[in-house]
């Protein structure tokens, strides 16, 4: 990336700005990219299965029932896969799909712990709690 | 209707949304709730489920279009989404707590608000305004790609931009939307940072923000996979079309299918939370 460094060196270095985290940027737009297309390539395998088996059956999501214990948790959702089920696929997909942004988050603490920048550091890593928390604390653990 | 069936309409109906919210920065979420309610009577809370993990599908896939454009502030982002995850997470718990004619009233509300606050002409004067003292030390000032170059901007405002931020996630949380309206609307407007810079911004945050509270609607049960399929699906291939049509396209015709959009959604969702047929 020629540009890159023309625009480095033309910037104050006491004061680094959002050029500067290109590279950071690019490397995680194509991890989110990444993320989401094999998420997708898996909820589509488990649609696939999904819609061979139950294709003619009629649809009702009318009344809310709440979904069974196997889609709501990582383990019941790895179980069902194992199971051989299409629906079971399509949740461990969502589930990658999940993953995806905390990864972000993740790869943003390791690239700001490389611009030594320890203020972004310490923000990534309270987003991360957060995230963290809600996952393990809301009861969707193993 | 056959699932075949359903499953096929849906992921059309998700595609035309996903690419909207694309191009508007609202993020596919704020249009599928109404229109799979009003459309298709699916549950407020599976549509509120299917539309969370879209979101996702939508901010992510789109993300790294926008990088490349060098357009979204990253450090703007990771700061902002401080407030917006623990609002989501305050919003996810709420959410159980709230009827479903209150969570469309509010849903309502927001898309009137926004589209009301969209309308307004921004301030010239705030261009020239030093920046925050704040906004320097937390490095959010930055530079972005314009015609022939490229413009600095510095930013505004950034305990007002924080609080709305954590407003922004609260309503993401506990309406299962990007809540892109509101985080733009904050950025743009409160903070005086240039919409294309706001907007693709913003739809980084967006999936941080709803995966902060995804891990509670999939406990609760929200997301049933034969609907969040052809949703999720649907969305992500319209708003990866979108995030390509987005650079080209003017900011003032973007800002009026903006405004319209919301207008509707809106009326559409307070009418149904005020006559109970939700």
């Amino acid at each position: 990336m020629p540009g890159t460094e023309a625009t480095g060196r033309q910037r104050h270095p006491f004061q680094p700005q959002p050029w500067r985290d290109r590279r950071i940027e690019i490397i995680l737009g194509n991890l989110l990219r990444t993320g989401v297309l094999l998420s997708a390539a898996v909820v589509l395998s488990g649609a696939c299965i999904y819609l061979s088996r139950h294709a003619h059956e009629p649809v009702n999501y009318r009344v809310f029932r709440g979904e069974p214990s196997e889609f709501r948790t990582i383990a019941g959702v790895i179980q069902s896969v194992m199971d051989g089920r299409g629906r079971g696929l399509i949740q461990l997909g969502l589930l990658l799909l999940i993953a995806t942004p905390i990864a972000r988050v993740i790869f943003s603490v390791v690239g700001f712990t490389i611009e030594r920048d320890r203020m972004y550091v310490a923000f990534t890593l309270i987003v991360l709690a957060v995230l963290l928390y809600s996952l393990l604390g809301s009861g969707v653990g193993l | 209707m056959t699932i075949l069936e359903f499953t096929a309409i849906v992921a059309l109906v998700s595609f035309v949304a996903g690419l909207l919210g694309s191009l508007t920065g609202l993020g596919g979420g704020v249009v599928l709730v109404p229109l799979l309610t009003a459309l298709f009577h699916v549950d407020i809370r599976y549509a509120i489920g299917a539309s969370l993990v879209s979101v996702i599908a939508t901010s992510s896939g789109a993300a790294s279009s926008y990088v490349k454009e060098g357009f979204s502030n990253i450090r703007i982002g990771m700061f902002l989404e401080i407030a917006t995850t623990f609002g989501a997470l305050l919003g996810a718990f709420l959410a159980t707590r709230i009827p479903t004619s209150a969570l469309a009233v509010i849903f309502g509300a927001v898309l009137l608000y926004s589209a009301f606050v969209s309308r307004k002409p921004r301030p010239q004067a705030l261009r020239n305004l030093p920046p925050d003292p704040l906004a320097t030390r937390l490095r959010l000032n930055g530079r972005f790609p314009d015609e022939g170059g490229s413009r600095s901007y510095k930013v505004q405002h950034v305990p007002t931009g924080f609080s709305l931020m954590f407003g922004a996630g609260a309503l993401s949380g506990m309406l299962g939307i990007g809540s892109g309206a509101v985080k733009v609307l904050a950025m743009d407007q409160a903070m005086g940072i240039p919409f294309k810079v706001s907007t693709t911004t913003s739809n980084f945050m967006i999936g941080v923000t709803a995966a902060a509270s995804a891990g509670v609607y999939l406990n609760r049960g929200y997301v049933d996979p034969g609907l969040s399929m052809p949703v999720m699906l649907g969305v992500l291939a319209g708003s990866l079309l979108g995030s390509h049509l987005l650079v080209k396209a003017e900011t003032k015709s973007l800002r009026l299918v903006f405004a319209v959009v919301i207008l509707v959604l809106g009326l559409q969702m307070l009418y149904k939370g005020f006559w109970g047929r939700i």
